[in-house]
């Protein structure tokens, strides 16, 4: 009996030829998300599905597929859309892409902490409605990075992707909070701190860390309050880090002085949310990966994975 | 009985500087925002000994006969002075001071900046957040070229350029170039950027920087032909001078798929204005010449003007002068 296995996406070329050549693959072949009928009927007799973010791989689905199932794939590195404790009780292997991923990751985070800081989106509108007058030495002036403080939550492949690429913009200090220390800090001499330091120091702050019970709406109303004054947060990891409502307020109070987010929770945020029109927070539509290389790569991983895992070579 | 020499500053500027000033001189000013019109500058240059300007101020033989022949110092506070008549200034024995290495981090900055919003599509991207465009995660949705692996062309390996390429090159750059009319081997090597002519930086960049000095050899030299010579999906980014670039032949580049995408933090003229063909393009990126913008280096600027001044007044060395070639 063959292996066979469903996409529930149409993904990269690049990935689809590598099952195509070694497995039986069938897939959604629409840009946009499988409606949730369709992917209980399309999941069911698969041995191996390859998923996104967008689709969750509930208890409903793992039933659906039934007991043959084994491997579960997903283009991308988190893996909170799907049920994870479930899938290791039905020896289900779950696998990502997180090395493929990181670099892009990094260099969106960074590409937000300069936008903010230097307040680019304020100098794109002032050309295109006519703000822009003769050159004036005060106008539209952002804050360097120069003698600053870099403040990283979690220094994991992004995390420290982003201070290595922060560095040579004469930072004066990176420091890191995370569950214990990392070797590879010492590379970018950055230094551990506890959450409380790393709030109150930082002046640009990048959140890094997985969504665990201990991250979840932790930047809320309590830990802004701790922020530095003209500070900046940063948020490329996972919207449900923080609290939106508080992080509106705060931003109203003036600490952080404004926030940069690629993630909300839920995504998208909801048109009429008082962020989206908070002028102090710009907000991105998750491109944290959106390189044409990094998803080329990602879809060519998800893939590799999903056939080795099936086929042990 | 001496007299405080006289100095007109132009432009309501950041402290630091007439307040040095005010140490040693008499201080008149146009303190406000908005550039002072030509004939009001004229009249308050008469009989001063020095004037400390900004680039929107055109310093030629009209201004500096206007001044007479008390004035001795000119200091423009920018690094670009291609709005100074150096000639002009050297014939009458005016010295002109402008203020290089203070702006250089915000520039590179600023720079880089504007490469990773072109690259990686932000205008796009926050404009589909804002209209309501932003639905469920796609795969290949507003992707970009994105630095890793990219070969980055320099064109211009002055300060600035050394700056940004250092700045660059912890993204994952595969191979940073560079081209000037000189080679720098020391500070290539440290950098580890690579010489090549102008038309090899074209050819292989994935990236194209200007950095040049608008000059007369540099006017308008991003035209039709170079534009050609680039990859179709290079991104060309300028914080140099508005006047490096023939505009028309860029937008129709930008347009017809020549190059990929384009961020301009100057223009020609400056302001843009806001029915530019440019603006109507989802792959061009236009900032306000903010690229100095930081309130640490336009106070830097501010006092090294003055410094600039007070040293000439002084008959000391100055510690930025620019010369007539």
């Amino acid at each position: 009996m063959s292996v066979q296995a469903y996409i529930t996406r149409q993904i990269p070329e690049e990935g689809m030829s590598i099952l195509k050549k070694k497995l039986n693959v069938s897939s959604w072949c629409s840009e946009n998300v499988m409606p949730r009928e369709d992917l209980l009927k399309h999941v069911k007799g698969m041995n191996g599905i390859l998923c996104t973010i967008s689709d969750n791989m509930d208890k409903e689905v793992l039933d659906a597929a039934g007991p043959q199932l084994k491997v579960i794939s997903t283009l991308s590195v988190g893996t909170g859309h799907i049920d994870v404790s479930e899938c290791k009780k039905r020896g289900i292997e779950v696998l990502n892409t997180p090395d493929v991923a990181s670099d892009s990751a990094a260099e969106f985070t960074v590409t937000l902490v300069l936008l903010v800081a230097r307040r680019l989106l304020e100098g794109m509108d002032a050309v295109k409605n006519g703000e822009w007058g003769l050159w004036k030495p005060m106008w539209i002036c952002g804050f360097e990075m120069g003698g600053r403080t870099l403040g990283i939550h979690g220094l994991g492949r992004v995390g420290f992707g982003i201070a290595r690429r922060l560095k040579p913009f004469n930072i004066e200090r990176i420091i890191y909070h995370d569950l214990y220390h990392k070797e590879y800090a010492s590379s970018v001499g950055a230094t551990l701190v506890d959450l409380p330091t790393l709030l109150a120091e930082s002046d640009m702050l990048c959140i890094c860390c997985a969504p665990t019970p201990q991250t979840i709406k932790s930047f809320n109303k309590e830990a802004f309050a701790k922020m530095k004054e003209g500070s900046i947060l940063i948020n490329t990891s996972r919207g449900v880090i923080v609290d939106h409502n508080d992080l509106d307020a705060a931003l109203k109070a003036g600490r952080p002085m404004a926030a940069g987010l690629d993630v909300t929770d839920p995504e998208p945020l909801p048109i009429d949310h008082p962020l989206m029109k908070n002028p102090k927070c710009i907000i991105t539509p998750h491109q944290g990966t959106s390189t044409w290389a990094t998803r080329i790569n990602m879809a060519k991983a998800a893939a590799s994975n999903l056939y080795i895992s099936l086929l042990g070579h | 009985m001496s007299t405080k020499p006289k100095v007109f500053i132009t432009r309501r500027v950041p402290e630091s500087g007439p307040t040095l000033l005010k140490t040693q001189c008499e201080v008149a000013q146009w303190n406000k925002d908005d550039p002072i019109p030509r004939n009001e500058l004229l009249s308050s240059v008469k009989g001063v000994d020095a004037l400390f300007c900004l680039l929107t101020e055109k310093i030629d033989g009209e201004l500096l006969d206007a001044a007479g022949t008390s004035l001795k110092v000119v200091g423009t506070m920018s690094v670009g002075y291609d709005h100074v008549d150096l000639q002009a200034c050297a014939e009458r024995g005016v010295k002109v001071g402008f203020t290089p290495n203070v702006l250089t981090n915000a520039v590179a900055e600023l720079t880089v900046a504007l490469l990773l919003a072109t690259s990686r599509r932000l205008k796009e991207a926050i404009r589909a957040v804002e209209n309501g465009l932003w639905g469920t995660w796609k795969p290949m949705w507003l992707c970009g070229p994105g630095l890793e692996g990219s070969t980055v062309g320099i064109v211009g390996f002055g300060r600035i350029g050394m700056a940004v390429a250092r700045c660059l090159k912890p993204f994952a750059v595969n191979c940073m170039l560079y081209t000037d009319f000189a080679e720098r081997p020391a500070e290539a090597k440290e950098i580890g950027a690579e010489f090549r002519s102008l038309d090899e930086v074209l050819a292989a960049s994935d990236f194209v920087l200007a950095c040049v000095a608008l000059t007369p050899d540099t006017k308008e030299m991003f035209n039709k032909d170079l534009f050609k010579k680039m990859k179709k999906t290079s991104v060309f980014i300028n914080t140099s001078r508005g006047g490096v670039v023939q505009q028309d032949d860029l937008y129709q580049a930008l347009v017809s798929g020549e190059i990929g995408a384009a961020g301009l933090d100057v223009t020609t003229p400056e302001p843009l204005p806001t029915d530019s063909p440019l603006l109507t393009l989802d792959n061009c990126v236009a900032l306000p010449h903010i690229a100095s913008a930081t309130h640490n280096s336009r106070g830097a600027m501010s006092e090294l003007t003055a410094r600039n001044i007070l040293s000439a007044l002084n008959s000391q060395p100055m510690p930025s002068e620019i010369k007539a070639s």
